[in-house]
């Protein structure tokens, strides 16, 4: 889960790290008592989760309230990039005199973690380091040791950070540090991470990532989703524990695993070039599982996507036997009968491995007109395609 | 001759008594796997029943290993419990861990591999987030159906379950020496680097099939890894073309971040040095079946 960038600001203060005074608000109204409360100069950010804010006009200086209320006004709404701006950030402004860069991430080809510092920061460091790789440090960080003073201090050394801010920043490398492993985070970046006029170090700003795996050891992590910006048929799909994406297509997908359903999406979008460019609607993993209940509620947010023409459910029985998938799949639709659904929509069922033979007997002696039975993955992603087709 | 697991090798299980593991172990038993006990300190001392075979349970991966000379643990504690379950089938030295548990927080995942590193590596582990390694014919340990496919001379490593499935199974009546499934997590103990290496030193694996998907470069660092060390043909297969950046597709890994990790980056990669990458699985099964055909 990536934080906006008012979270991480909240999450590093809470790690007593420095970082400056300021608030978010989703109103003008609330942008003036912030100012009001900060006093004097503030920066008014806007919050969404891209780069490029400060070009697209979504970052400005403020003199007093009611400058910070007129600025509030300007970017509240504001389109990113296709993100509307629901939330500013405010802060009280820093005489910056240098900016630096530095970060922890997973390093997933070295199975470990990476620090990168830089003495060049306040600009793209992916740019710092193909342009001046010598500027750029990246040390591995062993998971088991983690960065403690000595090994903050040889990362500030190698970085080349001035004398006068040395100490500073190996408190921020060794709080950083602290802050990234006890949040379960899987980045935090500060860019830049500022000097100041009097020579003070400040983090001015955050982008951090938490570990979704490890929300049962975080009940707090919950509250920084943002609700209002998360998908209603991801969220109906999460209260079922599915594991459902929204896509932009019209082909419904329902398979179990991950690597077999986006594999899914894939066939069904090179059939959609045969069948006027449809692609797939969805990515919906029901698991190993595949229970009568599991595809009924599966189907049922499938379904109720507006965008949905055709329903493809792809199933590969592996320890799941597939007659009883099929059973499933037939007991889902008088379920959702049941429910006071009225399904109209096709679906292309394909079943294969353990038990298909009698899986799809059961399709067959369904004798349901809306569910059709194609026995090759390829197949039937071409069937569900000009199925959407015609339905579009 | 397999890779890794043989019909020699002596299997325990880290969570025997629960409820997915007690399943497995029963599936594992009838797939002819020699599961010889389990682990669980609170039910040391008692034996469990599968069908008709009572497996010991022991109160640690040492204990288990020291009575039955098992070499090769599957663990199928909760994700809370994983790092603690690995750290001590390390600690005791074993040979192989199979990592089934999914939902590992990766910070425990990063924590148990750096433990591992420090041990000298003494201990293979392959997952979490995975299905497991099967040697049809011989041994299965993890929940791979044993009843795909049986042996052959083909050796397969994939990233996700239900493809090595699929993948069996369209090549079934040709057969695996092994098949690997390293999960799909961001951190694993075992890499496609790690199974191709042993696939081409295997004298009973003849081709490889190597099943990837989007998230980051390791499928990149294959194919590098194919032109200066493999010498035996090698298909691949890549999830996740259509995949939108910046959305996590069910397995954690799974996840193109900015312009990295995408399919068609790997597709390339792995052209590049040789490799004949299928649009589909089917197409994948195919050009594999081509080249055991040429024999």
């Amino acid at each position: 889960m990536d934080l906006y960038e008012y979270q991480g600001r909240d999450l590093f203060e809470r790690h007593g790290l420095p970082v400056l005074a300021g608030g978010v608000a989703t109103t003008p109204e609330e942008a003036r008592a912030i100012a009001e409360r900060l006093g004097g100069r503030v920066v008014v950010k806007a919050q969404v989760k891209v780069g490029g804010r400060g070009k697209a006009g979504g970052v400005k200086l403020a003199e007093g309230a009611e400058e910070t209320v007129a600025r509030a006004t300007d970017i509240l709404g504001m389109d990113i990039k296709g993100h509307t701006v629901h939330k500013v950030m405010i802060t009280v402004t820093a005489d910056v005199a240098e900016e630096y860069y530095f970060s922890y991430l997973l390093d997933r080809a070295n199975r470990t973690f990476l620090c990168i510092a830089s003495v060049a920061g306040g600009m793209d460091i992916e740019q710092v380091a193909a342009e001046t790789p010598d500027k750029v440090v990246k040390a591995p960080i062993d998971a088991v040791k983690g960065v403690d003073e000595a090994k903050a201090r040889e990362i500030v050394t190698a970085a080349g950070f001035p004398a006068e801010v040395a100490d500073q920043v190996v408190d921020v490398a060794v709080g950083l540090w602290q802050a990234f492993v006890a949040e379960d985070a899987t980045l935090v970046e500060v860019n830049p991470l500022a000097k100041t006029g009097e020579g003070k170090l400040l983090l001015l700003d955050a982008k951090v990532s938490l570990d979704e795996n490890a929300a049962f050891r975080h009940p707090d992590h919950e509250g920084l989703v943002d609700q209002a910006a998360v998908d209603p048929l991801e969220q109906a799909a999460k209260e079922k524990d599915l594991n459902y994406v929204k896509l932009d297509g019209e082909v419904g997908i329902i398979g179990n695993g991950a690597g077999l359903v986006m594999s899914t999406l894939d066939v069904v979008a090179y059939a959609g070039e045969r069948h006027g460019g449809v692609k797939p609607a969805n990515f919906l993993d029901i698991g190993g599982g595949a229970s009568a209940a599991v595809m009924a509620n599966g189907l049922e947010i499938v379904l109720s996507d507006p965008s949905v023409k055709s329903v493809f459910v792809n199933v590969f029985g592996g320890i799941t036997a597939c007659d009883a998938v099929a059973n499933g799949i037939v007991q889902a639709l008088a379920l959702l009968e049941q429910r006071g659904e009225q399904v109209t929509k096709p679906l292309v069922v394909r079943l294969d491995g353990n038990n298909a033979e009698a899986g799809r007997a059961i399709l067959d002696g369904a004798n349901n007109p809306l569910i059709e039975r194609v026995d090759t993955m390829d197949g039937a992603a071409e069937r569900a395609a000009e199925l959407a087709a015609a339905g579009v | 001759m397999a890779i890794w697991l043989t019909k020699d090798s002596k299997v325990i299980v880290q969570g025997m008594t629960g409820s997915e593991g007690s399943k497995h172990t029963k599936r594992m038993l009838a797939a002819g796997t020699n599961v010889v006990g389990g682990v669980n300190p609170r039910k040391a001392g008692q034996s469990v029943d599968f069908d008709g075979t009572a497996l010991p349970v022991f109160a640690s991966v040492a204990d288990a290993m020291k009575e039955t000379g098992a070499d090769v643990t599957v663990i199928f504690v909760p994700p809370q419990f994983t790092k603690g379950a690995v750290i001590e089938a390390i600690d005791a030295g074993i040979e192989l861990a199979v990592v089934i548990t999914e939902g590992v927080p990766v910070h425990d995942t990063a924590a148990f591999w750096a433990y591992n590193v420090a041990k000298g590596e003494r201990t293979r582990i392959i997952g979490p987030n995975c299905p497991g390694i099967a040697s049809p014919g011989a041994s299965n340990a993890g929940i791979i159906p044993a009843d795909i496919t049986g042996s052959g001379r083909i050796g397969l490593v994939s990233k996700s379950g239900t493809l090595t499935y699929q993948m069996m199974y369209e090549l079934r009546d040709i057969g695996f020496s092994t098949c690997v499934g390293i999960g799909g997590d961001p951190i694993i103990g075992t890499t496609h680097i790690d199974a191709l290496a042993a696939f081409e030193a295997d004298p009973d694996t003849d081709a490889i099939v190597m099943i990837g998907e989007i998230g980051g470069d390791a499928e990149e660092r294959a194919a590098e890894f194919i032109k200066a060390n493999v010498t035996k043909p090698v298909v691949g297969y890549i999830a996740g073309f259509t995949a939108p950046p910046g959305k996590t597709m069910g397995h954690a890994g799974a996840i193109i971040s900015g312009s990295a990790g995408t399919a068609d980056a790997k597709k390339a990669a792995l052209e590049a040095v040789g490799v004949k990458v299928g649009k589909t699985p089917t197409e994948t099964a195919r050009l594999m079946r081509e080249i055991m055909s040429a024999g």
